[in-house]
């Protein structure tokens, strides 16, 4: 009984965390059709922005859910307004920008912060269910994840900026016609999804050793997840996340993690195969 | 430290000027003592330091008279953590730069990248770094610990602290491999048992299912040899689980890059290592070395394990040179096969003729507020693994690393 509770918040947190490492990528890849290469590196800075922020002596909620985001989201927007502004509908030519702003950004936490692995420790103390002992950071990252999906949906359903994002990126030009500068649209845009990226990397920079190359160990997941997901953004990332969190960590738990890795990779390629469009390609069509 | 555009300017302009330097003009007067490490990119945490002591270490050769009346010449090359940069260096070292001596390389892919032509171009070679065993090749003189060394003293300890049930977590390539069959040997020669292995990826970094599994096995102890950032995970989430204060820790690897410095004091506290060095160790070796480091590069915070190996293997090298009086490479083998030893920082180490091994002092220690405090130290380890396969004496032309089956 224990080992099913432990087992289920165990998959809740797999899930959870690829709906953060996704987030990011599934407003700038999914919505806006950038291939942001850089989406690891993005991640990489927000835990270095809370790393920091944490060592200056910022309260570390503070900096993983305000100062992260915050710092990362600007630097997406510079990005954007020097690079990728000129770029957009050019899908390729994305992939081969982003990939050199990735190797800039890896070389430029290097000369920043050195290559050496830094961290901090996680805020949470663990506690226990019956005889086991699980870590207390992994329901806030459940918590951040579900406020996330929550958050995205008010804002892109219910809000008038989200209406007129979701509306400039399917038709960028009568969004114009209706006095819209999709100009603007865009770079407000381009900022949410870094923000989301910044924070992913900042709640996960506890959990791990940071080093200016740790971006690459998310990039696969976060593309798998958001193609697999398919045309819808949230419910698609919200499928696709759970079937791959869940598919992991039964077979982590059961075989060995190596296998949980495959499992996950072979989950992927056989629902591409059925179902081309991603999850959201036919199942919760035309949802949001 | 931040970033302005006049620090960027002078970094990146300094950065320019060491690729652009130009090398010391050569006097036919010196020896060349080859180096071949990742002084930049992902492995510089363990390059960058063995790169300083391999300086401190020629340093002070040259500033007592250099060797057989030369000074000692560094030609270094950064391999930048590229293993394709090792053979093409490699080949500079012995065929361009017609080097004396190659001291370097750090992963076992890049030792085994430059062995061959360390070998065929008759240069003698030695690796300082601790490994997984086995290697055995007249050609290289290796001085690092290797598993059964480390594990062997290891286990009984930790056994001895927690009980009989051992649960292994190792990284999935050779060095985790051979270390993890080393474990369950030693594991069950102290009359234990291993009650599960699971080998990770080098890049996985979510360890909590598996944490849940270690709890639903209920092993007494966990033995984790797990390499690189991404692994340094599992610590974190193990303290972040409040793991650490239920079932005790120890690794093969935690603290040769100086990890432990990352790991808080109460993630880190209580894990159990054994190597051949520690900053901790109070011995008037230790505590003068680390004088000479400071005095060099300021402090002495970036000294590690195989930092020390380095400066002990070139250490080693220049007595062979002495009490060879050549620099010739059939005089050196036959000096440092002649049960060679010198004092290191790191106690004493001697030369094994057998398996050009070393035979060292291995310090059972535990983590304590980010420094590893020595328990015991075991004086004098063989290389047993790799003495039960390997015997040079007998066999000169062996050129093999040995996997061994346990």
């Amino acid at each position: 009984m224990d080992l099913t509770v432990v087992l289920l918040v165990e998959m809740l947190y797999a899930v959870a965390s690829l709906i953060l490492i996704s987030a990011g990528l599934a407003v700038v890849f999914g919505m806006m059709k950038v291939i942001n290469l850089a989406h690891g590196e993005f991640m990489m800075m927000g835990g270095y922005a809370t790393i920091t922020a944490v060592n200056w002596g910022v309260n570390i909620f503070v900096a993983i859910l305000i100062i992260a985001p915050l710092v990362v989201g600007l630097i997406g927007l510079v990005v954007e307004r020097v690079v990728i502004r000129h770029l957009y509908g050019r899908l390729v030519d994305t992939m081969l920008a982003t990939w050199g702003l990735s190797l800039f950004f890896i070389g430029l936490a290097t000369m920043i912060f050195g290559n050496t692995t830094t961290g901090i420790s996680t805020p949470i103390p663990g506690f226990t269910v019956g005889t086991y002992q699980i870590s207390g950071y992994n329901f806030f990252i459940i918590v951040v994840a579900v406020f996330l999906l929550i958050g995205m949906f008010a804002v892109l359903k219910g809000t008038r900026a989200g209406l007129i994002a979701r509306g400039a990126m399917q038709k960028s030009d009568m969004a114009a016609a209706l006095g819209y500068s999709p100009d603007r649209i865009y770079m407000a845009t381009f900022f949410c999804g870094c923000a989301l990226s910044g924070l992913a990397g900042a709640v996960l920079a506890p959990l791990v050793g940071l080093v200016p190359t740790s971006g690459g160990a998310y990039i696969a997941k976060a593309f798998i997840t958001v193609i697999a997901g398919g045309p819808s953004l949230i419910a698609g990332l919200f499928s696709s996340a759970g079937l791959f969190g869940i598919v992991n960590q039964v077979f982590t738990f059961a075989i060995s993690p190596v296998i949980g890795e495959v499992a996950l990779l072979v989950a992927a390629v056989v629902l591409l195969r059925l179902l081309p469009q991603g999850i959201t390609g036919k199942i919760f069509k035309g949802k949001l | 430290m931040s970033l302005n555009r006049r620090n960027f300017l002078t970094s990146t302009a300094a950065l320019a000027g060491a690729l652009t330097l130009p090398r010391v003009a050569m006097a036919a007067d010196t020896i060349k003592l080859g180096s071949i490490l990742d002084v930049s990119g992902i492995f510089d945490a363990y390059g960058k330091p063995m790169n300083m002591g391999m300086r401190l270490a020629v340093g002070e050769i040259n500033a007592a008279g250099g060797l057989l009346g030369k000074q000692v010449e560094i030609v270094a090359y950064d391999t930048q953590s590229d293993m394709a940069l090792y053979s093409q260096y490699g080949q500079q070292l012995t065929r361009r730069d017609k080097v004396d001596v190659v001291h370097g390389g750090i992963l076992s892919a890049s030792r085994e990248a430059i062995r061959q032509t360390m070998r065929k171009t008759k240069t003698p070679y030695f690796y300082n770094v601790l490994y997984e065993g086995g290697v055995c090749d007249r050609n290289i003189f290796i001085n690092g610990v290797t598993p059964a060394q480390q594990v062997e003293a290891l286990v009984p300890y930790a056994m001895g602290k927690s009980g009989k049930k051992v649960y292994i977590l190792a990284a999935d390539y050779n060095y985790g491999q051979i270390t993890a069959r080393w474990i369950q040997k030693f594991v069950a020669d102290n009359g234990g048992e291993t009650v599960g292995v699971d080998f990770f990826p080098l890049d996985v970094s979510d360890f909590g299912s598996t944490i849940a599994k270690i709890q639903s096995v209920g092993p007494d102890l966990v033995i984790a040899p797990l390499v690189g950032g991404a692994h340094l995970s599992f610590f974190r989430q193990w303290a972040a689980a409040g793991m650490n204060t239920r079932i005790p820790l120890a690794s093969t690897t935690l603290g040769v890059g100086n990890e432990h410095k990352v790991l808080t004091p109460e993630e880190g506290n209580g894990i159990m290592v054994a190597y051949n060095y520690s900053q901790e160790l109070d011995t008037p070796a230790n505590n003068a070395f680390k004088e000479r480091w400071a005095a060099a590069y300021g402090d002495t915070n970036l000294i590690h394990e195989i930092a020390v190996s380095n400066y002990q293997g070139i250490m080693t090298w220049a007595e062979a040179v002495r009490q060879a009086g050549s620099i010739e490479r059939e005089a050196l083998i036959a000096a440092l096969e002649s049960g060679l030893s010198i004092d290191g920082p790191a106690g004493k180490v001697t030369v094994d003729p057998k398996t050009h091994h070393a035979v060292l002092d291995v310090h059972i220690m535990e983590m304590e507020n980010q420094g590893m405090k020595v328990i015991e130290t075991l004086p004098q380890r063989q290389p047993i693994d790799t003495q039960a396969v390997c015997d040079l004496a007998a066999n000169p032309s062996d050129n093999t690393q040995y996997e061994i089956e346990i």
